[in-house]
C-alpha cells in the first residue's frame, strides 16, 4: 500500500493546515456532524450524573493505582503471559518495535500482515516500515482500510475516516478496488470492504492488533471492537502479534469491567462494544483454530518520561476513548490531520510531546482555548487543561539544567519573555499602570489597523480615548 | 543493557507514588441493583435486540423446531454444528433428516479454511452465560466449539440458558471465578458485527456475522 512517511515536525505548518480545514466547509461539516453525533450518543449513555461522576472517580483510582505499581505489574504481566505461552518483547523506540515485528515476519517468511485497529502501530509507522521491508501490511478496520486506500492517516483515533464523505469513499473504492462500480450506498460499500478483506484474512501470514487492556494477574490481552476484524486478525492467521504501550496494564481482572464500561460509553456512546475479546494463550493442544504463536510487543516511546513526573504521569491514565477530541471546540473545527501527530486533539497535545519532544510539538499545547471540556468528559479524570498549562510552561520557559522533558525551553524567546515581564510589572504597579493607560489613550491613533490574525475576522483593537479612571473622576 | 532493562530502570528510577487500591466491589454493590431472573431476562433481551440481534424464547422441547424455522426463513440448508456437545448432537440427530446439511468442525482450520470462509452460511453454538446490563453473550470457545464458529459464518445462532444471565460483567467474572483460570479466548458478544466508519452511518455485517440469533432457553411451560 502507499503509506506516507511522516516527518514529525508538527510545530511547522500547523497554522496552514488548520486554516485549510477551517476554510473547507465540507470538512468542517464532516467533523461538526460526527462530533455532535458522538457527543449526543455519549450523553445518552450517562443519564445519571451521580453514576457518571462516581464511575469516573473509580476509573481514575484504578488507573492511578495501577500506574503506581507499573514496574512490578509489567514484570508480573511478562511472567504470566510467558507462562501462558505468549512471548513478550520490549521496545524502547519505534525503530526497535518495528525491528521486532518485521523480524518476526521475516523469520516466518511472511508476505502479508493483516492489521486490526492499532494506534500504537500508527505511532511507530509500522505500515511504512513493513512496506520498505517488502511485507504487505493491510489495514482491516473499515475506517483504517479506507484511509490506507486513500494514502492518508487516521483523523480520529476511534473513527479514522471521519473526514471523508460517503461520496468520496464511493469514488475511492471505484477507483482503487478492481471491478467495483460506483455506489454511495453505505451498506454496499461495507460489503465491498468485507469481501475484499475476507480474502485477505484467508491469505494472511500474520495478524497484528493493538491492545486495550492487559491484565497482569491472568496474563490476558483484551481487545474492544465492533466489526470483528480484530477477532479475525487475532484468530485466523497462524501468528498473532499484539503491540501496546507500557501503560495499558491493570493488575486485576476486576479492574476491567469499570474501565470497559467507561471506554465504550465515552467513545461511541455504546453500553458495550459488539466484541470484547480476551486472549490468554496461543492455540492449545486439541484446539482447532487460533494462532499457534502469540507475541506481545511492549513499547515505551517516551511514556517513561511522562511517568517520571507526578503531574505528567496522569497523561498515562488515558484509555484512548477519544471523548476529549469529540468535545474539543478546536478539534471539531480543524480536524485530526492539522495536528500532524498520530494522536490528535487534547490527548494528542499532552501525549505527543513525550513521544516527539517539545521542539517538534511546542505549538500543540497552545492550540487550545482552555475551555476545559476535555477534562470534564475524560472518563479517567485526566486534568488535561492543567497539563496543557504545564506543557506551555515547559516549552516557553528558559532552558534549564535537568529538565523533566526533552525539548524543555524549545519555544523560549527572550523578547516574548521580556514583553510579558514588562506587562506583569505594569499591572502590578498602579503608578506604571496609570502612565501606560495615559500613553495609550493619547497615542491610540498610532495603533495599526492591521493586527495579524485578530483583524482577519475582527475590527482592530484600539485603546479608548478616555481612561476608565478619568471617566470615573468626571462623574465625581 | 536490553530494551527491557532500560525501560524498567527508567520506571524504577521514578518516584513510586503508590495509591490506595480502589474498591470495585463496593462500587458495584452501590450502583447495580440485585434483579430477579425475570428482570434480568427482560433487560438482556431489550439490550441485545437494540443491538440488532433477534431473540426467540424456546423450551427444551421446542428449540429444534424454532431453529428449523429460523433457517427456513432465510432459506439456509446448511448449519455448522459442534460434535460432542449436547446441542450439537441433538441438531445432528434431527436436522439432516429434515434436509439440513450439518457439517461439523472436525479438522483444524488449516485443513478447510477456504470452505469455512466461503461455504458455511450459518453456525450453531451455545453461550456459556449472558449479561443483562449490556445484552451480552459470554462464549468460551473450546476444542469442541472453536473460536471461528462464532465469527466467520454470516448467520450465528446461539443457544442460551435463561438461568445463566448475570446482572453485570463484574458479577459474571466474580461468580464464575474467572481470575483463577481463563481459557485461550473468552468472548463477549453483544450483537451482529457492525461499523459506523462511513459517515457515522450504522451498517451491519462488517467482518463477522451479519445476523445474530439468540434462542433463549427457558423452562418447559
Amino acid at each position: 500500500m502507499n503509506a506516507q512517511p511522516i516527518h514529525f515536525k508538527p510545530a511547522e505548518g500547523f497554522r496552514d493546515r488548520a486554516k485549510a480545514v477551517v476554510d473547507n466547509p465540507f470538512l468542517r461539516q464532516s467533523f461538526r456532524g460526527a462530533m455532535d453525533f458522538l457527543m449526543t450518543k455519549r450523553a445518552g449513555q450517562f443519564p445519571d450524573a451521580e453514576e457518571l461522576e462516581s464511575l469516573r472517580t473509580l476509573g481514575e483510582q484504578i488507573r492511578q493505582y495501577n500506574l503506581g505499581k507499573l514496574p512490578e505489574l509489567l514484570l508480573r504481566l511478562e511472567e504470566n503471559l510467558t507462562r501462558n505461552g505468549i512471548q513478550v518483547h520490549w521496545a524502547e523506540t519505534p525503530d526497535e518495535a518495528n525491528a521486532i515485528i518485521l523480524g518476526l515476519c521475516q523469520s516466518r517468511r511472511a508476505k502479508l500482515m493483516v492489521k486490526g485497529k492499532s494506534m500504537v502501530s500508527e505511532e511507530i509507522e509500522l505500515n511504512h516500515a513493513a512496506e520498505a521491508a517488502g511485507i504487505g501490511a493491510l489495514e482491516s478496520d473499515m475506517g483504517e482500510y479506507i484511509v490506507q486506500l486513500a494514502g492518508e492517516k487516521p483523523s480520529h483515533i476511534i473513527m479514522p475516516a471521519i473526514h471523508k464523505t460517503k461520496e468520496e469513499i464511493a469514488a475511492l473504492f471505484h477507483e482503487k478496488v478492481p471491478g467495483v462500480d460506483y455506489t454511495d450506498n453505505v451498506d454496499a460499500l461495507i460489503q465491498i470492504g468485507r469481501k475484499v478483506l475476507r480474502q485477505k484474512f484467508l491469505e494472511a501470514d500474520i495478524g497484528l492488533s493493538g491492545v486495550n487492556f492487559a491484565i497482569a494477574e491472568t496474563g490476558t490481552l483484551c481487545l474492544v471492537e465492533n466489526e470483528g476484524n480484530g477477532r479475525m486478525c487475532t484468530t485466523t492467521p497462524p501468528v498473532h502479534i499484539a503491540i501496546t504501550g507500557i501503560e495499558k496494564i491493570v493488575e486485576k481482572l476486576e479492574h476491567i469491567p469499570p474501565l470497559l464500561s467507561l471506554l465504550t460509553r465515552s467513545a461511541t456512546g455504546q453500553n458495550i462494544s459488539t466484541y470484547f475479546n480476551m486472549i490468554s494463550s496461543p492455540r492449545q493442544p486439541g484446539e482447532k483454530d487460533g494462532p499457534s504463536e502469540v507475541h506481545l510487543v511492549l513499547l515505551d516511546n517516551g511514556r517513561s518520561q511522562a511517568y517520571a513526573d507526578e503531574q505528567l504521569r496522569k497523561t498515562l491514565q488515558c484509555i484512548r476513548c477519544g471523548a476529549c477530541m469529540n468535545h474539543c471546540p478546536v478539534y471539531t473545527r480543524i480536524g485530526g490531520h492539522a495536528y500532524g501527530t498520530t494522536y490528535p486533539g487534547p490527548i494528542g497535545k499532552i501525549i505527543s510531546p513525550h513521544m516527539l519532544g517539545l521542539e517538534a510539538t511546542s505549538t500543540m499545547a497552545t492550540a487550545s482555548s482552555l475551555c476545559g471540556a476535555c477534562g470534564e468528559v475524560c472518563p479517567v479524570k485526566i486534568p488535561i487543561p492543567d497539563l496543557l498549562m504545564r506543557l506551555r510552561e515547559e516549552a516557553f520557559s528558559k532552558p534549564h539544567a535537568n529538565p523533566s522533558m526533552v525539548g524543555q525551553g524549545a519555544a523560549y524567546s527572550r523578547l516574548m519573555t521580556s514583553v510579558w515581564r514588562g506587562w506583569a510589572a505594569v499591572y502590578r504597579s498602579p503608578f506604571l499602570y496609570g502612565i501606560a493607560t495615559w500613553l495609550g489613550s493619547r497615542f491610540a491613533w498610532l495603533v495599526p489597523a492591521r493586527q495579524g490574525a485578530w483583524t482577519s475576522v475582527r475590527v482592530p483593537l484600539k485603546p479608548a480615548s478616555k481612561r476608565l479612571r478619568d471617566m470615573l473622576k468626571e462623574r465625581g | 543493557m536490553s530494551a527491557r532493562d532500560r525501560i524498567l530502570a527508567k520506571l524504577k528510577a521514578a518516584p513510586l507514588l503508590p495509591k490506595p487500591e480502589p474498591d470495585v466491589a463496593a462500587w458495584f454493590a452501590a450502583h447495580r441493583p440485585v434483579e430477579s431472573a425475570a428482570e434480568k431476562m427482560a433487560r438482556f433481551r431489550q439490550h441485545i435486540e437494540f443491538a440488532h440481534a433477534e431473540v426467540h424464547a424456546v423450551t427444551p422441547a421446542s428449540w429444534l423446531a424454532k431453529l428449523r424455522e429460523v433457517l427456513a426463513a432465510r432459506q439456509i440448508d446448511k448449519l455448522l454444528v459442534a460434535e460432542g456437545t449436547a446441542h450439537g448432537e441433538a441438531a445432528l440427530d434431527e436436522l439432516p433428516r429434515q434436509g439440513i446439511e450439518c457439517p461439523t468442525y472436525e479438522l483444524p482450520i488449516e485443513a478447510w479454511k477456504t470452505e469455512m470462509f466461503t461455504a458455511i452460511p450459518a453456525s450453531l453454538t451455545a453461550a456459556r452465560a449472558a449479561i443483562a446490563e449490556t445484552g451480552t453473550l459470554i462464549l468460551w470457545p473450546d476444542a469442541a466449539e472453536p473460536r471461528l464458529m462464532s465469527l466467520v459464518p454470516p448467520v450465528h445462532i446461539v443457544l442460551l440458558d435463561a438461568g445463566k444471565i448475570y446482572n453485570t460483567f463484574y458479577e459474571a467474572t466474580q461468580a464464575e471465578g474467572w481470575k483463577d483460570g481463563l481459557p485461550t479466548n473468552a468472548l463477549l458478544i453483544s450483537g451482529p458485527s457492525k461499523t459506523a466508519d462511513i459517515q457515522v452511518t450504522l451498517a451491519y455485517g462488517a467482518h463477522g456475522p451479519k445476523e445474530l440469533i439468540v434462542l433463549l432457553m427457558g423452562d418447559a411451560q
